[in-house]
């Protein structure tokens, strides 16, 4: 069985539930995108703006002094820090705006957390000559003032958005709005595997250039298969591009979402580890809710993995135990910022030190034959702020 | 009497059918009820209750208020179906339930079909259900014989719209533009033929919604529609008058400016 199915299905997860305006385009967007994904043309384009522009394939880079340090398993980092404006969400947005220049669409909208996806999306749009306008959050455009500025250098126009909690969950509401009332002009270019059917379908698609290259590359360099997979996950997508073309092979794949000031506590966003499935923009999945069905503000000290949602592949992966859930705290995403930093020359994001925080733990209880391969999902640049202001553990 | 009954009876005597839109707790559960006494008591035909929900993605800035208000003073589902419960008695029209998704799935679709039955509740919008989702939650519906109202846009074909009618019952809610709900000046000029191209394919009433604001809109779409639903704009009026007894009063007067404009005298 191949997963989504017709009615973009990942076993019980996923589907199209958005208001009947929107329908059609999901309708006209998927076969617009099944078609491409068929015409060597179109391929051939992707493949030369994510060598030649972003910089593929990023290398698979053994972190020797951290693995030293540590005394455990051997860690691989996948470079996607090193990708054009400093994250994997660029493999996303040059195939949508590359799908979207295809289909006709003028006009680009997407919605940004850390700004990430925003850079990127108005990074591509800038080489390719579309309209491009960014739904952010308040307080995230608060957090990232850096990535605003890129995005207007970059021609962008960033729109900030004050509803609800103010923060990604509202920038994708606030797109979704956009989106229905521009219909014929518009792609709404999601940054990650969320959203209704087919968007996590190719977003999947787009991201899984990393699992694929890391698969090449590590048999290459070890002449075997990794033991662990570890990536973060916000919405999705970085983990899903790394552990997908990995999920039939004997691999442990685990997913680290942000625990803020701790799961037990009200203050985090560890989606698949604490919530329960339901419907959140568009696709049913496991969401941050109350007994009432309303989503709950989420913490995260990484803008990123700040949303009450998750891929429905994600949930589907949790159900049938493909990969495995955990997360770690604000404070140890941020002590292995530091580490990773100091020890490797290579300051992470935020996002990316949750991932590493938990390799790190990992490593420490493992023998030194075993590999582990880390997503290095972004660099830290846009994070410095944040980390320079970070005060400690509330409690 | 039910939703069908009342289209009939406006039909024959030549007037519309206005449905207001409330959200529930909006300014407060009391008001709710006595709102949709003001609905009834100036001639609108059905009642539309919204269910406050924290993300709101159908819905313009004067709903999303309406809805984060109603929230911030505890408004849930089971609150709102218990107060129609209790309340029932006092008025006669339908009443049609509308909310998101998420909130009814998580209170159990089996037992919202049968508590809202038990209210009183006639009929349900659900918009971000769209006719691919809504399989299990028709079936329960037409167990307890309560109406599924659809919603099709300017963007449905009507081969589409011929699909979702089958499914529909009670009256088809016909989206006026792209977008979201609020209050608009003017309406795109397909509407027209939009509306009537429906006709070809469905017996159904057609209520058209989102944007309408004013007597003026009624009488423009007199001809070509139904049923007029009327949401951000009446929640403006709420929202500009939340106090007794100018809630009432002035609530009373819009509607009824609506209602003398449906009945096209
Ligand atoms: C560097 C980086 N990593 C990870 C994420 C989380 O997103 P996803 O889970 O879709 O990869 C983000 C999101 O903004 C990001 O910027």
């Amino acid at each position: 069985m191949k997963y989504p199915d017709k009615r973009g299905r990942f076993g019980k997860f996923g589907g199209k539930f958005v208001p009947e305006t929107l329908i059609p385009l999901l309708e006209e967007l998927e076969s617009a995108y099944l078609a491409a994904r068929k015409d060597e043309e179109f391929k051939k384009e992707l493949n030369y703006y994510l060598r030649e522009y972003a910089g593929r394939p990023t290398p698979l880079y053994f972190a020797e002094r951290i693995s030293q340090k540590i005394g455990g398993a051997k860690i691989y980092l996948k470079r996607e820090d090193l990708l054009h404006t400093g994250a994997h969400k660029i493999n996303n947005t040059l195939g949508q705006v590359l799908l979207a220049r295809r289909m006709g669409k003028k006009r680009i909208i997407a919605e940004t957390g850390a700004g990430q996806h925003g850079v990127a999306t108005a990074t591509v749009c800038a080489l390719l000559g579309m309209e491009c306008l960014v739904y952010m959050g308040e307080i995230d455009i608060e957090r990232q003032k850096m990535n605003v500025f890129r995005m207007e250098l970059l021609g962008a126009r960033v729109v900030p958005v004050s509803s609800g909690s103010k923060t990604l969950k509202d920038a994708i509401n606030e797109a979704i709005r956009d989106w229905v009332t521009n219909v014929k002009t518009t792609h709404y270019l999601i940054g990650s595997v969320v959203g209704p059917h087919p968007y996590p379908l190719l977003v999947r698609d787009f991201q899984a250039v990393i699992g694929r290259e890391a698969k090449r590359q590590i048999l290459a360099k070890e002449g075997r298969l990794p033991d662990y997979l570890i990536a973060c996950v916000g919405g999705g997508s970085n983990s899903i591009g790394l552990f997908y073309p990995f999920r039939r092979d004997r691999v442990k794949i685990i997913g680290v979402e942000a625990g803020g000031y701790g799961v037990d506590t009200l203050k985090h966003a560890a989606t698949l580890v604490k919530g329960s499935p339901g419907v959140l923009h568009g696709a049913f999945s496991y969401l941050l809710q109350d007994k009432d069905g309303q989503i709950i503000e989420t913490h995260s000290v990484a803008p990123g993995l700040d949303y009450p949602g998750v891929g429905p592949e994600h949930s589907y992966f949790k159900d049938t135990r493909t990969a495995e859930y955990t997360a770690v705290t604000d404070q140890e995403a941020i002590e292995a910022f530091h580490t990773v930093s100091e020890v490797e020359g290579i300051i992470p994001a935020l996002e990316s030190a949750h991932a590493l925080a938990y390799a790190m733990k990992l490593s420490s209880r493992l023998s030194k034959d075993k590999i582990i391969i880390v997503n290095l999902s972004g660099r830290g640049d846009k994070d410095l702020e944040i980390v320079r202001e970070y005060v400690g553990e509330r409690e | 009497m039910n939703i069908k009954e009342v289209f009939a009876e406006k039909l024959s005597k030549g007037e519309r059918v206005i449905i207001p839109y409330i959200t529930a707790g909006f300014p407060g559960l009391e008001e709710t009820i006595e709102l949709i006494r003001v609905i009834e008591n100036a001639g609108c035909g059905i009642a539309e209750v919204g269910v406050p929900f924290s993300d709101p993605m159908a819905d313009g800035p004067t709903i999303q208020y309406s809805s984060q208000k109603a929230l911030e003073k505890g408004v849930t589902l089971g609150k709102t179906l218990a107060l129609l419960k209790k309340n029932r008695a006092k008025f006669h029209i339908p009443l049609v339930i509308m909310g998101y998704y998420n909130p009814f799935y998580q209170f159990g679709l089996e037992k919202l079909a049968r508590e809202a039955k038990e209210a009183g509740v006639q009929g349900f919008i659900i918009p971000d259900l769209p006719l691919e989702e809504a399989g299990e939650w028709v079936k329960l519906c037409r167990s307890h014989e309560i109406d599924t109202i659809f919603l099709v846009s300017p963007t449905t074909s009507l081969e589409r719209a011929e699909k979702i009618a089958k499914l529909c019952t009670g009256f088809l809610y016909c989206v006026s533009v792209t977008g979201v709900t609020g209050a608009r000046k003017e309406f795109p000029p397909y509407l027209k033929n939009y509306l009537k191209n429906l006709q070809k394919i469905t017996d159904l009433p057609r209520a058209v919604g989102f944007g309408i604001s004013s007597p003026e809109h009624i009488k423009m779409l007199y001809p070509h529609a139904e049923g007029m639903v009327v949401g951000s704009a009446l929640i403006e009026v709420i929202r500009k008058h939340p106090r007794q007894p100018q809630l009432g009063e002035e609530t009373a007067k819009f509607l009824g400016g609506l209602v003398q404009a449906a009945a096209n005298r």
